[in-house]
């Protein structure tokens, strides 16, 4: 959706300015801040999205097992309207039809920042499990330090577009490689 | 079943040699929307259809520019017309006093001009007539119009748009007599006199044979200085008649030189004040000069009377004075067909414009440098008057139907288009990030995400596009078109509130229903494709 300025960006070892940008995007999990699932849309529809796009006869099949994956009864919750879940519900929805179609890569743009602590936590720890099962590569933006040393494995520190450090995250807490990210981690309350 | 019972009966007379010839279609008699118009037209009508003629009937146009305008593309072929108003308001002649003169002149020029052929004149002149309250007369002593220069500078006067811009009308009043009145408005035909009895204005202008002059004891000022040219009253007759049904363009000259201007005011007075249909009042003056036969009941003549006077409220008056719910009980079979051709007309124009501008509004979100100034072009149609854009169509697409329709389709234009480019443009942009995010294309964007979540906005942009369309279908009787406007604009040339209403009444549900049934069909929609939401 956003050409890069320079360099390359390499999926699977081919490089994205190569792929055909949409069927790019439909090999991509994706997973917005404020879950951006189609009003109109039941919640099965919705989470067979990616599945439908792409042609696949059992698309249903496909998203009730994503539900049932994000912890949610498809029996329960197919055929309920977006508008009648509660937040932490709908991100969970969300991701649910990101992972649909068995992405090989998915991207989370702070998915968890606009819901209440309980339910964040609840949320983290389903996504951490969830990603142990699948063995699945994620890109997760996020503002908050804790949230990216409790569930990465890598993190990158941007700070006006650049990256500061690139670690995993016992070796960013030990030594930090510029006073910006010491101070982001004392902040956060890791130090 | 009555209409093909007249066509047989134009069969056999011309079978057996006493119908003129057989006419593949019937002669357009039309009128304009003021009661003597509608009786002489009525009497053409008759008269020819008691020659076996099949008739088609178009009464009420619009005015002179439609009516001549109709007459001259061959959408019309006769209606009832005055020299004067040929000399100034059609060819854009000097005013003279001989009418012998000016109806040379205008017969020639027409003829050279349009192919337009003026017949001998009926026998009588309906001039402009300035008219006061008889108390104004009394306190002011007024008689003549050099009276009215002399002691008018306090009255308000209330003219007819028409009047007010013609040349032989207030401008030429001015001129020769000087004449300063307080105030001009301009007022419709319908509204004058009762504005006048009301006390709303002083002065107006009437006709000479106006049979409301008579209704509301009012006193004529005399055209002391002779400006008014002659207004000779005359049958127009179009080209196509005169070549493809010469026969019955003889028909026509038999009424010529036969209505004096007693007998007119007569024929008048009966209509709009005694409330008889127009169809008795022609039939009956038919009868009287002994062009048709005078024992009803035997005759095509006859027949096609009674069935005009059944079906009364397209050109008939007030029949008795019972009150506007008996009115409406009488003439609700013709008010049910009148009502369905209205709906008829919106909904064909509505859909026409659904089918334009929902593509068009979709399409412009892709080009929103260009979108602003298209939308803003097709706004400006809005603008224009209905009955101004109903006579710029005239030239191009005559009168009836189509024209309507493509009017009607103008004004539905811009509420749909506006409306479906801001609904589009504004859907929820979480929803269209994601979908695109997700791999859908632009165009699954289109149809999944962006139409389906802008239909409550579009859906409003077409209910108000409807309820519009059904307050502007009643101009449609202008040109010709049929629908609720019938009796208003009938019911306004004869001062008749009870016709005015039995149209403005189901016009006004008409709009109700309307916008009632597209509210559920929005619910509906909004149920299907919007969410659950309602």
């Amino acid at each position: 959706m956003v050409t890069p300025d320079s360099g390359t960006i390499s999926v699977d070892g081919a490089r994205t300015s190569d792929l055909d940008p949409v069927a790019l995007r439909r090999r991509i999990g994706y997973v917005p801040q404020d879950g951006g699932l189609l009003p109109h849309w039941r919640v099965r529809r919705n989470a067979a999205l990616v599945p439908w796009l792409l042609g696949a006869a059992d698309a249903d099949a496909q998203a009730d097992a994503a539900l049932q994956l994000v912890g949610l009864d498809p029996r329960v919750f197919g055929d309920r309207w977006p508008r009648q879940l509660s937040g932490g519900q709908r991100q969970r929805v969300a991701i649910a039809r990101a992972l649909a179609a068995r992405p090989h890569v998915l991207l989370l743009d702070e998915p968890f920042g606009a819901l209440d602590a309980i339910t964040r936590a609840d949320l983290q720890e389903s996504f951490r499990a969830l990603r142990r099962s699948l063995r699945i590569t994620a890109v997760l933006v996020t503002h908050d330090l804790r949230e990216a040393s409790a569930l990465a494995d890598r993190i990158a520190v941007l700070r006006h577009g650049r990256i500061e450090q690139v670690a995993a995250p016992d070796a960013l807490l030990a030594a930090p490689a510029t006073p910006y990210v010491a101070e982001l981690l004392l902040r956060a309350g890791l130090r | 079943m009555r209409r093909s019972f007249a066509g047989v009966v134009a069969l056999v007379l011309s079978a057996v040699g006493l119908g003129t010839q057989p006419t593949a279609r019937p002669v357009v008699v039309a009128s304009k929307p003021f009661g003597e118009s509608y009786i002489l037209a009525e009497m053409f009508a008759q008269l020819l259809e008691s020659h076996g003629i099949a008739v088609d009937r178009r009464l009420g146009l619009g005015a002179t520019q439609i009516a001549y305008g109709a007459l001259r593309s061959g959408d019309i072929d006769v209606y009832p017309e005055y020299t004067g108003t040929g000399l100034i308001a059609i060819l854009g002649l000097a005013p003279e006093p001989d009418a012998r003169a000016v109806f040379a002149r205008v017969a020639a020029a027409s003829a050279r001009r349009d192919s337009v052929r003026w017949l001998p004149p009926l026998g009588f002149e309906n001039t402009y007539a300035i008219a006061v309250r008889r108390g104004t007369a009394d306190s002011l002593h007024l008689a003549t119009l050099t009276d009215l220069a002399r002691a008018g500078h306090g009255l308000r006067g209330g003219f007819t748009a028409d009047f007010i811009g013609r040349p032989d009308g207030l401008p030429g009043l001015v001129r020769t007599y000087g004449v300063q009145l307080r105030d001009v408005r301009a007022l419709l035909p319908a509204v004058k006199y009762t504005a006048l009895a009301a006390g709303g204005v002083d002065v107006i202008d009437g006709f000479s044979t106006d049979g409301l002059i008579a209704r509301y004891d009012l006193v004529v000022l005399r055209d002391d200085r002779h400006f008014y040219p002659p207004y000779e009253a005359a049958a127009v007759v179009g080209r196509a008649l005169q070549r493809v049904n010469p026969a019955a363009v003889a028909v026509l000259t038999e009424l010529s030189d036969r209505i004096d201007e007693t007998r007119m005011r007569a024929l008048n007075r009966r209509l709009e004040v005694d409330g008889v249909p127009v169809a008795v009042v022609a039939a009956d003056g038919l009868r009287a000069l002994g062009l048709t036969p005078s024992r009803p009941g035997d005759s095509p003549a006859a027949d096609s009377a009674t069935a005009l006077g059944e079906r009364s409220s397209r050109t008939g008056g007030a029949q008795g004075r019972g009150s506007l719910a008996e009115y409406l009980r009488a003439e609700r079979g013709p008010l049910a067909s009148m009502t369905a051709r209205h709906l008829l007309l919106v909904a064909v124009s509505l859909l026409a414009a659904i089918v334009i501008a929902l593509p068009l509004g979709v399409g412009l979100t892709t080009v929103p440098r260009q979108a602003e100034g298209v939308i803003r072009t097709v706004g400006a149609i809005q603008t224009l008057p209905g009955i101004a854009l109903l006579a710029f169509m005239i030239p191009l697409l005559g009168i009836g139907v189509v024209p309507a329709l493509v009017a009607l389709f103008l004004y539905s234009l811009y509420p749909i288009l506006r409306n479906t480019y801001e609904g589009v443009r504004g859907t929820d942009s979480g929803a269209v990030d994601a979908g695109e995010a997700l791999g859908m294309t632009p165009r699954q964007v289109m149809l999944y995400v962006r139409l389906p979540l802008a239909t409550p906005v579009i859906m409003a942009g077409i209910r108000t596009a409807a309820v519009i369309d059904v307050g502007t279908a009643t101009l449609a009787a202008f040109i010709g078109a049929g629908g609720l406007g019938d009796p208003i604009v009938t019911g306004l040339a004869l001062s008749d509130t009870r016709m005015i209403l039995s149209g403005a009444i189901p016009a006004a549900a008409l709009a109700l229903a309307v916008d009632t049934g597209l509210g559920v069909a929005q619910r509906m929609a909004a149920r299907r494709w919007g969410g659950g939401r309602s």
